[in-house]
């Protein structure tokens, strides 16, 4: 919409984003900087949070093979999440994008809703489904085509498997929201001028929904790669991602200073990837996308 | 030679009739317009022909082969549409390339007929460009190079300059007729814009509800409109409702409240209630002393090349036209009187009450 | 666009049963007669909503949930709104810098935000109340109304404003009279889902909640990670269910597309 002109702003703009802006300055930047802070600072058993400044907490992340190997599990799911929900993610949201009204709205809400429904109740869910008394593994015996129940729970198998049921609808909004920008016409164009339907979308429709499934991949990636309540529920104790061990060195063996050194880390990793794959693609399709 | 023929084309939608039987033959090299309203079928129609509606019932034959049944990339049509749907991820020359890849043209002829499709749209050098980096009209133009760089038989334009402002159409209207008659491509245009089908074509078929309801040149079209439909759809128009007096050798006598109309009959057979139809441009302004009707002037509008007169007459109000011949008409108020050449009259059935369009 | 062929359907089918199988599973399990987590196989029993009805734990961190949506969705909202006609209608310097901020923990992982307010609290020596609870909602919440508040004010031409303005209208008139209803629908929808991400919340929650504060999703996951029985499900169903109530409001209200998808000009 229009904006006033720069000389008849006065001071209501700020006036208006004051209040929210000071809420946010005291309440979110000041804690974060106090997190920082904190993660510079040493722990003893004895004498707990010792205020010196060091680098030594990020020292022992970087050099402990138990961290490397948790920052790779990590970033190995998260990875793994992304390519599962491009690769169910995006051919449904073609699917339910040619179906007629009202199955379109109907399949698009029974795609999207779970996402407003608690992690933790789709978790469980799948908790039920997973065990090795739950319900697949039951019924796989009852066919006989397994005779011992399948590991599932406390796998990485099934830490992705619910996470991309958690994410999924992540990449099918950003597919829609690119779908709804394209061109009806651009594919009975393609088509007119002698294409496939196969060539049509190859040459003419993915080249323009990239962008769309570059932003889903970015946005689950990020929060595959944060989440705590399915790695927590599914994986267990042992197999810990950087947000279980946060939470275990936390409010399990109190050792705050560390756990905020691993908060940090989880942070910056977020921002450098989410910032530097958004520019990349930025600049990818820059010249195609106003 | 007929190069299109369109054999009792139907197209219903559940219970909704977008096409209600159509006939059409183009010829080849033929700049053919389907004119309408929106929602008189003329745009179904034009997905018809390039396949991407299937008729309900009919057959579409393009140079003596049945296409009725032939999937939209296999027909070889160039079609310009209504968002020019440009390939926005790829540049000009790649847009116009595309058809040309399909088709498998080896590369080094490619770059050629690109540059010549380019050329001939008045876009040299513009090819790396993207085309949101272009203007509308540049837009329009990149996308009819796309569809004749394939050398279509059959050129299809669903309302290509709707987009356009009017300066810009009017420009275009010209370029892309002088384009047409060079390459002397067959062309279809689909438009509810009366000056652009009248500027552009070789024969205009009226559509409404459905149907043709009228097909000819566009002189001929204009000047014999055969229905009430017809006649307002295409410029303006004076409608007087009378009823037929008595039959001449040449003409009918219509009455028109205490006046007398002597309207040439051209053969056809009226009876009954009928409306008079007179164009304002075929009206004079005369001394009333030697006019056929007199009244008085409501309103004159100043067109730049016309005035437009409003006058309020013993048979309801007329408009009327008269070129900039320099010197203004008579002001508001004035008494004028009014006159006509007989043979400028037309006579239509009153379909429906119909008064002033 | 073209129907969808064989494969198309077949995918679609196994894709909705994929995404709905959790959900059904849990919602069957809670009509479970038996003791431990099983399929009702004799009858539905409606034993567990009785059990969760007797369970005061979850009951008051059911209530506690609902309080803390309540408040910090309304403060967000009151925030919000402000906020977002500044930033749709001012072209200020900072404008960018302002909206990012306010948009910023949707990008910052939930651990860390939950990490950052437990060490603000413990140094604060405040926390521990429903109020110090709602603040960390009213951040986490915000973004959502502002974003769809954000969203509303896209289609507000400056010339139905200047019209009210020129018909000799105060500004506080304008904002009440003419701004706030055609904006109306983006605002209580914004606070509906701020509501609901507020009663959802877990991940930051799970550092800030202490025992007299217990959300109802601490309190469920705090069961799951013990144990998995039938009446944690019954909690679930009643949840699932009164999200279902929500999501048909929500879509009723604004469109569900809208509120998930955002921006649809």
């Amino acid at each position: 919409m229009a904006t006033y002109d720069a000389e008849r702003i006065g001071s209501s703009p700020w006036l208006l984003t004051g209040p929210a802006m000071l809420v946010f300055v005291t309440l979110l930047a000041a804690p974060l900087v106090l997190t920082g802070m904190l993660s510079l600072n040493l722990f003893s058993d004895t004498k707990g949070v010792i205020p010196v400044y060091t680098f030594a907490n990020y020292l022992e992340v970087f050099s402990d093979d138990y961290f490397h190997e948790i920052f790779l599990r990590t970033g190995g799911m998260a990875l793994a999440v992304t390519l599962f929900c491009v690769l169910l993610g995006v051919p449904e949201t073609l699917i339910i994008a040619r179906m007629h009204s009202p199955w379109r709205s109907l399949f698009l809400l029974v795609v999207l809703g779970p996402l407003l429904i608690s992690v933790v109740v789709r978790t469980l869910g799948w908790a039920i489904l997973l065990g090795n008394n739950g319900l697949i593994n039951q019924v796989l015996q009852a066919l006989g085509i397994t005779e011992f129940p399948i590991r599932m729970m406390f796998t990485q198998f099934g830490v992705v498997l619910v996470l991309t049921h958690v994410l999924v609808p992540f990449m099918v909004i950003a597919v829609w929201a690119s779908l709804q920008k394209l061109d009806v016409q651009v594919e009975q164009a393609g088509l007119s001028l002698g294409a496939s339907r196969m060539t049509t979308f190859r040459r003419v429709v993915l080249p323009q929904i990239m962008p769309g499934i570059l932003s889903g991949s970015i946005i689950v990636f990020a929060l595959a790669a944060s989440a705590f309540a399915t790695p927590a529920i599914i994986g267990g104790r042992r197999l810990k991602v950087v947000a279980t061990a946060a939470y275990d060195e936390f409010l399990g063996s109190l050792n705050w200073p560390l756990g905020a050194a691993i908060a940090v880390l989880l942070l910056i990793a977020n921002l450098v990837i989410v910032v530097g794959c958004s520019r990349l693609a930025e600049r990818r399709f820059k010249h195609v996308f106003e | 030679m007929t190069f299109l023929t369109l054999d009792g084309i139907v197209k219903t939608y559940g219970d909704f009739t977008a096409i209600a039987g159509l006939d059409l033959s183009v010829e080849k090299g033929e700049f053919l317009s389907l004119l309408g309203p929106s929602g008189c079928g003329k745009t179904t129609t034009l997905q018809s022909i390039a396949g991407f509606v299937q008729p309900t019932a009919g057959r579409i034959v393009l140079d003596g082969r049945d296409i009725t049944h032939v999937r939209p990339e296999k027909r070889g049509l160039g079609i310009v549409f209504q968002s020019y749907a440009l390939f926005p991820h790829m540049t000009v020359a790649e847009n116009v390339s595309f058809g040309l890849e399909m088709r498998g043209v080896p590369r080094s002829e490619r770059v050629g007929r690109v540059q010549s499709a380019l050329d001939m749209v008045r876009l040299h050098g513009l090819g790396a460009r993207y085309p949101k980096a272009l203007s509308g009209g540049q837009r329009q133009r990149v996308a009819i190079a796309r569809a004749l760089a394939i050398r279509p038989d059959l050129l299809l334009l669903d309302e290509p300059m709707s987009n356009l402002d009017a300066k810009l159409r009017e420009d275009m209207h010209i370029e892309l007729r002088a384009i047409q008659r060079d390459l002397g491509i067959t062309t279809i245009l689909v438009t509810h814009d009366q000056v652009e089908a009248m500027t552009m074509s070789d024969r205009i078929a009226v559509m409404h509800g459905g149907r043709i309801v009228q097909i000819g040149s566009p002189f001929e079209t204009y000047e014999r409109p055969q229905s009430p439909f017809a006649s307002s759809f295409l410029g303006k128009t004076n409608a007087f409702a009378g009823a037929i007096h008595t039959r001449k050798p040449r003409c009918y006598e219509v009455k028109v409240d205490n006046l007398m109309f002597h309207v040439p009959h051209e053969g056809h057979q009226f009876d009954g209630n009928v409306n008079v139809y007179l164009r304002p441009e075929k009206i004079r302004l005369a001394e009333p002393t030697e006019a056929r009707l007199r009244g008085t002037v409501r309103m004159r509008v100043f067109l730049g090349n016309l005035w437009l007169i409003g006058i309020e007459s013993p048979l309801g109000p007329v408009n009327v036209t008269q070129p900039n011949f320099g010197a203004p008409p008579p002001m508001e108020g004035e008494e004028v009187g009014l006159t006509w050449l007989d043979d400028d009259l037309r006579l239509l059935e009153q379909e429906v009450a119909h008064g002033h369009v | 666009m073209y129907r969808n062929g064989f494969f198309s359907l077949a995918f679609h089918t196994l894709f909705i049963a994929f995404i709905v199988a959790p959900l059904v599973v849990v919602m069957a399990v809670s009509f479970t007669g038996e003791g431990y987590i099983s399929l009702p196989t004799d009858g539905l029993s409606l034993r567990w909503f009785h059990a969760l009805w007797e369970n005061q734990e979850m009951v008051d961190a059911f209530w506690l949930s609902l309080k803390l949506g309540l408040v910090s969705a309304t403060f967000a909202t009151l925030l919000a709104v402000p906020a977002a006609l500044a930033i749709s209608r001012y072209n200020f310097p900072g404008r960018g810098v302002i909206t990012g901020f306010l948009l910023s923990p949707l990008m910052i992982p939930s651990v860390v935000l939950g990490i950052a307010f437990l060490r603000f609290f413990s140094l604060a020596q405040i926390g521990g109340s429903l109020w110090a609870l709602s603040v960390t909602h009213v951040i986490v919440v915000l973004p959502y109304a502002l974003r769809l508040t954000l969203a509303s004010t896209i289609g507000l031409e400056r010339d139905v404003e200047q019209a009210a303005l020129s018909l000799g209208a105060g500004r506080f008139t304008v904002f009440w009279r003419v701004i706030l209803p055609r904006i109306r629908t983006g605002v209580i929808g914004g606070w509906l889902l701020a509501f609901i991400q507020s009663f959802d919340e877990l991940t930051m929650t799970v550092f800030v909640a202490t025992p007299g504060t217990t959300t109802l999703p601490v309190a469920m996951y705090n069961q799951i990670s013990q144990t998995i029985d039938p009446l944690i499900t019954a909690v679930s169903t009643v949840l699932i269910v009164g999200t279902l109530a929500v999501m048909v409001f929500l879509d009723r209200l604004v469109g569900l597309d809208r509120v998930l998808i955002g921006e649809k000009q």
